[in-house]
């Protein structure tokens, strides 16, 4: 609307380019999506019926996705841990969040340039850093004290820390956004109404930052719950869902059931999407 | 009092962050790069050396991938610049204010789905029995299957389509911010769209478009799934080698080195880039 | 004993130092029981630091606080029962307007069976009975202002302190405030401490009021007394209109003074009470614009002051118009004019005479 838009048509093309791209976005999620409806055994053209036999059927080979024992394990333990990485994460990026907004200290910047860094480091990286480190400290404890440290070998606590490594930054930053939008005058308001400071954090302040802690912690569950790099190299055997659908594609092929699986994701993660931006949706204006 | 009572709160909030960024950051860094230089010289024996670099440097095949996966990156992130910016200019200044959102969200949604559920779908789409090459048969543009998968283009499709949307959601917020004003008033001082472009919007954009450049390069080259699923078994991107050495080798300190020398080339192209443009890091990612 | 607790807040020779700064200098000032009182002051004088030293968020670096008599230095914020309405008004966004107003009483541990019917209460005697169960955001500006001098009046404060709470307002609701605030403050019968930058809004609401300057209390005073009779060459210039010129003493008798202007004017002037004048001294000399007629030149009159000039231009507004008049040393001379529409009104370009009483000439050593 700001430009002048005297030129009809590439107004139109512009349109069309736009439109071009978005059906560029949904193609090969739909494509993924379909074919989990699809009664056939390959997730293929021509298209032979609709059914929902991929989900809900309970024998082979049309072993639906709520029936096979390995993907459900999966999607329970990327459930585990999302939950808990998001819970730390948001735990760290709020007190990040209090350090950096509120607190005074030597260095500030270059913490705070510190802090961004675990986001653009590759997740392959951070997976086998955190693995080199894991396993030295085990092997070390086992070498001297004859001690079997389990917990740091691979498996859910590894996947935990090394997803919980990168995602602290990003709900760290959605956190402090949100802090410094506060009006600091609000806590002063709040005790000279004779609040005490734990009264003041609980019914002000932490109210406040509630939608960006809701929403930092779902777009945290998201990432974890899709993040393949960093889990790859941490994983145990525990695996969690994606790790489990790319076994399973790697062995098997591409089977209907790795479309119901992806439908079932897709409207999962774009439901939970949803609500975290709605959350974020100031109704106060701030 | 007072001062004791702040100092004492400074410690504990400083407290997680230290304990994350020194544990989980920092000291598994010192650590791979520790295990990058040692040397096995017999079963259980190592000592100090740069033979696993060296080896990297003697052996075209890793320092051609490395390369290989770098100069694709870089297109990937130009091409998604150059296939973005329009589309969050539109989302941004051109959209009636309805569509606006609604377009926006279209971008949020898709955000967080998975690169493994994306790349299979693209298979689906181009393989030898997919849609694209069933539909072109059945309207008669070719007369058999053909194979779409596999080769460069298609890789490069698939890394674009993966980190897209990280370039045009925080571009989408930069330009946001930009009041329709000021580019009315490059038009109304006489400025050709051209001009505006170079002189007013561009300018204003640059901290979106960095940041939104470093993190599709950081995505892209550290990128493992879609590379692999889309190109194959010889689609020769650096990750695999990582994965190569550390899972189906065991060969621990040389994928310590590669995963070093991946972080340092990267960061070498993100601190390159960074210099080119005059930014810096807190002003361009840690504002998206 | 008993005549301090006549004083809801006494203020004695206040100091604030930030770094090497000083904020507040040595102020000190008695506000009796139930009245108006307002710090006037442009920007950065260091009013709001004062305010909060008596709310308890900064601490005085010497002089005492004392409310209903009892010194408060050693009180917390969240203890002192001194209340305050923020500029902004800092109502919480996320609580409903009984939550609001509820908040300081659930604080304080009030049974919630005596919470219910005070905020009622609260709510009435502000004229909103029924907003309880609205949004803060649904509320019109005047409504936040009133919600949030109920919040803190529900605590029954010994002291209200308000911060330029109608800054935000546009200027047909402030003049509406303006008297609002006057009827609640006379209704809840509470010390009001009032802080502004704009004087009308100290003149017409206060009992008392303040003038501050670079940190230093220049004159405390009933609004009438600082308009008419101002101390201090910044209160004349500060409080109202006035037509200022610099000059020198030439002639000092008991009750007036002669001054010759740097641009070559004399004047006689008033001597207050008190003030020591000698012949050569600097002075500023003001002249309020509604003490000066303007008349067309010719008639001649015994004023103390006269002198002849050019209608510059004339500033038409109503009741309040004004010429400006360029005089004998071209400078240009306020006056304040009744404009009738008829052929006798001043016009730009005529030739008129203005002429004052000694009087009202106000005489400032600087």
């Amino acid at each position: 609307m700001a430009v002048a838009t005297q030129n009809k048509a590439l107004l139109i093309g512009y349109r069309a380019y736009v439109i071009a791209f978005f059906i560029f976005l949904a193609a090969p999620l739909v494509a993924a999506g379909t074919f989990a409806f699809n009664d056939s055994l390959f997730p293929a053209l021509p298209w032979q019926g609709f059914t929902l036999d991929w989900f809900f059927n309970d024998t082979e080979p049309k072993l639906g996705m709520f029936h096979d024992r390995r993907l459900l394990r999966g999607l329970y333990y990327s459930a585990v841990i999302g939950a808990m990485v998001s819970f730390l994460s948001v735990f760290v990026g709020t007190t990040n969040a209090f350090l950096f907004v509120r607190g005074n200290f030597p260095g500030k910047n270059f913490f705070y340039i510190l802090m961004i860094l675990p986001l653009v480091i590759p997740g392959v990286i951070l997976g086998i850093s955190i693995l080199v480190m894991a396993s030295n400290i085990a092997n070390g404890v086992e070498d001297k004290l004859n001690i079997e440290l389990e917990f740091l070998r691979p498996g859910i606590l590894l996947v935990v820390l090394g997803q919980f490594s990168f995602i602290t930054t990003i709900t760290s930053l959605v956190i402090t956004a949100r802090l410094k939008k506060f009006d600091y005058t609000m806590e002063e308001a709040a005790l000279n109404l004779g609040a005490t400071r734990a009264q003041v954090l609980r019914t002000v302040t932490l109210p406040f930052l509630r939608p960006a802690m809701i929403a930092a912690g779902i777009v945290a569950f998201l990432v974890s719950f899709e993040n393949f790099n960093t889990t790859l190299f941490l994983v145990g055997s525990e695996s969690p869902l994606t790790i489990t659908m790319y076994d399973r594609m790697a062995k098997v092929g591409s089977t209907p059931v790795l479309n119901a699986v992806s439908f079932f994701l897709i409207v999962g993660s774009g439901l939970l999407a949803l609500i975290s931006v709605v959350i974020q949706r100031d109704k106060s204006g701030g | 009092m007072q001062s004791d009572i702040k100092r004492l709160s400074l410690i504990l909030l400083f407290a997680p962050f230290a304990l994350w960024l020194l544990l989980l950051i920092i000291l598994p860094h010192i650590g791979i790069v520790a295990l990058s230089l040692r040397e096995k010289v017999a079963p259980r024996v190592y000592e100090f050396g740069f033979g696993n670099y060296i080896d990297f440097i003697q052996e075209p095949i890793y320092w051609n991938t490395l390369l290989r996966t770098g100069s694709m990156s870089i297109l990937v992130t130009i091409l998604a610049l150059l296939i973005g910016f329009p589309i969050a200019y539109y989302i941004a200044k051109i959209a009636g204010k309805r569509s606006r959102g609604a377009l926006f969200l279209l971008c949020l949604i898709p955000l967080w789905v998975s690169d493994l559920i994306r790349a299979f779908g693209w298979i689906l789409l181009l393989r030898e029995t997919g849609v694209v090459s069933s539909f072109l048969q059945d309207i008669g543009l070719i007369s058999q299957p053909i194979e779409f998968l596999y080769n460069d283009i298609t890789v490069i499709i698939g890394l674009v389509y993966t980190v897209i949307l990280f370039m045009i959601v925080p571009l989408v917020s930069t330009l946001d911010g930009m009041g329709d004003d000021m580019i009315e008033a490059g038009y109304n001082l006489g400025g050709s769209g051209f001009t505006v472009l170079r002189k007013i919007i561009l300018p204003y954009a640059m901290p979106g478009i960095v940041s939104g450049c470093i993190v599709v390069f950081m995505m892209t080259a550290g990128s493992y799934l879609t590379p692999i699923l889309l190109g194959g078994k010889n689609s020769s991107w650096f990750t695999e080698q990582i994965y190569d050495q550390f899972i189906t080798r065991f060969n621990w300190e040389s994928g310590a080195a590669f995963g070093f020398l991946l972080l340092a080339f990267t960061s070498l192209v993100v601190w390159l880039g960074l210099k080119l443009t005059g930014q810096t890091l807190a002003n361009t990612v840690a504002k998206s | 004993m008993n005549d301090q607790a006549a004083y809801d807040l006494e203020c004695t020779n206040i100091t604030k130092d930030f770094g090497s700064v000083r904020a507040v200098e040595d102020v000190s000032f008695v506000i009796p029981s139930g009245s108006f009182f307002s710090i006037l002051g442009p920007s950065g004088c260091g009013k709001t630091t004062l305010m909060r030293m008596i709310a308890g968020f900064e601490k005085p670096t010497s002089g005492d606080i004392r409310i209903k008599g009892r010194s408060v230095l050693d009180v917390p914020p969240n203890k002192r029962n001194v209340k305050m309405v923020f500029q902004h008004l800092a109502l919480f966004p996320m609580m409903n307007v009984y939550d609001n107003i509820a908040y300081g009483l659930r604080c304080a541990g009030t049974p919630k069976s005596e919470i219910e019917p005070k905020v009622r209460n609260v709510l009435e005697r502000i004229a909103l009975p029924d907003v309880a169960t609205r949004e803060i955001h649904q509320l019109s500006g005047g409504q936040k202002q009133r919600i949030a001098i109920a919040r803190c009046m529900v605590l029954d404060p010994d002291v209200l302190l308000l911060d330029e709470p109608l800054g935000a307002l546009d200027l047909k609701l402030r003049e509406a405030m303006k008297i609002e605030l006057k009827l609640l403050q006379h209704q809840f019968n509470t010390t009001f401490v009032y802080i502004t930058h704009d004087q009308s809004e100290a003149l017409v609401m206060s009992d008392h009021v303040a003038i501050m300057n670079n940190g230093r209390f220049e004159q405390i005073g009933r609004p009438e007394a600082l308009y008419h009779n101002p101390t201090t060459s910044f209160v004349a210039g500060f409080v109202g209109d006035s037509n200022r010129w610099k000059g020198k003493v030439a002639e000092v008798k008991s009750d007036s003074a002669r001054v010759e202007t740097d641009a070559g004017l004399t004047m006689i002037c008033k001597r207050r009470e008190g003030e020591a004048l000698s012949a050569g001294q600097a002075v500023e000399i003001f002249v309020r614009p509604e003490f000066i007629s303007a008349k067309k030149d010719g008639a001649a009159d015994n004023a103390d002051n006269t002198l002849t000039g050019t209608v510059d231009s004339v500033l038409f507004n109503g009741a309040n118009s004004r010429v400006l008049v360029r005089g004998p040393s071209a400078e240009l001379i306020e006056a304040d004019v009744v404009v009738t529409g008829g052929p006798e009104d001043l016009r730009a370009r005529d030739a008129v005479r203005l002429s004052w009483s000694a009087q009202q000439t106000m005489c400032f050593a600087v």
